[in-house]
């Protein structure tokens, strides 16, 4: 799925990675793609990460991974880097999630009581990217869809997400509500179906093996 | 000369720091923490204290030291993901946190130290943030007002600084710090070089020195600035 996800990163974009999974999107990209990454910590043109002997202490990504510069990067404060996100220069942003709801609404910074890490810049990337992409896993670790009908988590922003990667699927928010694009290799349309909590529309046009 | 000589010994500049006192700390993760002045807070051990910061950092170090401490009776933070000490005195209700979207905390500071009381944003306007905030309604939109914050006191990590108090951040420490720089009514600068004033060049000065009232030269780091082994 983090494969698949690379897709959406096209020459010339301004794209902000979120912390964990979207991170690992870069694993997979062709490294003389012309794009231009963000790092909330006031980074423009994010270069390759770093190994501990190779890293700069100074020069870190929002995950806190030793990175590079490249020609043409440049540092700024934190107002700045927001200004940025607000703005709406940002073409794409790639972000984790708890829950995704049936609406587009995304719920990734609290799980009141057990886990509450708080939201970074999480709610300004989800609300002003032009494009909001969610990479995660189907299901959470106890087996629930995290797709779902109405998030019951709190929110980070309210129909903010496009398009949904996980490992079982390939999603897109629609105004109608949620429709399977792809499925992964060796899962039926009926196994995705069932394992997810959001009513599913499969177009009659069918649906990919990615 | 254009103004008054600056440098501190650490000890008087954070000897300044009262209990109770709102205390903005700069950094994003390690790089422009001011591990150093963090560490003579925790020396010193003044409590009850309100920190500002964008991160708790990672446990053992940073404001961690602070939490541990005990020192601490209030965090205003956006991410404490990193520091499962954080997680679970904020859950033990023997913390108090309070989160802010990132850049609404960091635009609150610059508004702060901009002279300003507020601004009007959309930001966090479908979230629990937005429980307790007054809303305004401007052409239309229904807006939430961000309040400025300020502090008692500003703790700022530079690479470089003169004894005005002319401060320059290094790559991504630079963060929090120009901005907790303008908006706190006592600002303390450790820096890693210490130059003669006319040293600095003008153009690439990030803080003007006279935002800032003390300036700490670090003649060593300690471990805590370096790359951290994960």
């Amino acid at each position: 799925m983090i494969k698949r996800a690379t897709d959406e990163i096209r020459p010339g974009m301004i794209v902000n990675l979120g912390i964990g999974l979207p991170t690992r999107v870069l694993d997979h990209l062709d490294a003389n793609l012309a794009v231009c990454l963000h790092s909330e910590n006031g980074i423009a043109g994010v270069g390759p990460s770093l190994s501990n002997n190779d890293a700069d202490r100074n020069l870190i990504d929002a995950g806190g991974t030793y990175v590079s510069t490249l020609p043409g990067t440049s540092f700024f404060d934190s107002a700045v880097s927001f200004s940025l996100v607000r703005r709406g220069r940002l073409d794409l942003t790639v972000l984790g999630a708890f829950q995704v709801a049936a609406n587009g609404d995304l719920a990734n910074w609290k799980i009141p009581e057990l886990f509450t890490p708080g939201p970074g810049g999480a709610i300004e990337l989800a609300q002003k990217a032009r494009r909001v992409v969610v990479l995660t896993t189907h299901q959470d670790k106890r087996g629930r869809s995290k797709i779902v009908k109405e998030c019951s988590l709190p929110l980070t922003a309210a129909g903010c997400v496009d398009r949904i990667y996980t490992d079982m699927a390939v999603l897109d928010v629609t105004k109608k509500g949620i429709v399977l694009r792809e499925i992964a290799e060796g899962l039926s349309v009926d196994e995705v179906v069932a394992a997810t909590d959001a009513t599913l529309i499969v177009p009659d046009t069918g649906v990919v093996t990615f | 000369m254009i103004g008054a000589d600056k440098t501190t010994s650490i000890e008087a500049a954070v000897s300044q720091i009262k209990d109770g006192n709102t205390v903005m700390i700069g950094g994003f993760g390690v790089p422009g923490t001011p591990f150093t002045l963090i560490e003579e807070l925790v020396r010193q051990g003044q409590s009850g204290l309100t920190v500002i910061k964008n991160d708790s950092n990672m446990p053992g170090m940073g404001v961690d030291r602070l939490l541990e401490n005990g020192q601490v009776a209030k965090l205003i933070v956006s991410h404490i993901g990193l520091n499962p000490n954080a997680v679970r005195m904020m859950n033990e209700k023997v913390l108090e946190v309070e989160f802010c979207a990132q850049g609404i905390l960091a635009e609150r500071i610059r508004c702060a130290g901009a002279g300003l009381h507020g601004f009007l944003t959309d930001i966090g306007i479908d979230t629990d943030l937005a429980n307790d905030k007054t809303t305004t309604e401007i052409d239309g939109k229904t807006l939430l007002v961000e309040k400025a914050l300020s502090a008692d006191f500003a703790l700022i990590h530079a690479d470089r600084a003169d004894p005005f108090g002319n401060l320059i951040y290094v790559g991504t420490a630079r963060n929090f710090n120009p901005l907790m720089a303008m908006a706190a009514d006592h600002t303390l600068a450790e820096t890693e070089t210490l130059v003669a004033v006319g040293d600095l060049r003008p153009e690439e000065t990030h803080t003007p020195g006279p935002f800032v009232d003390g300036v700490v030269f670090l003649p060593k780091l300690s471990e805590y600035y370096g790359v951290v082994e994960r």
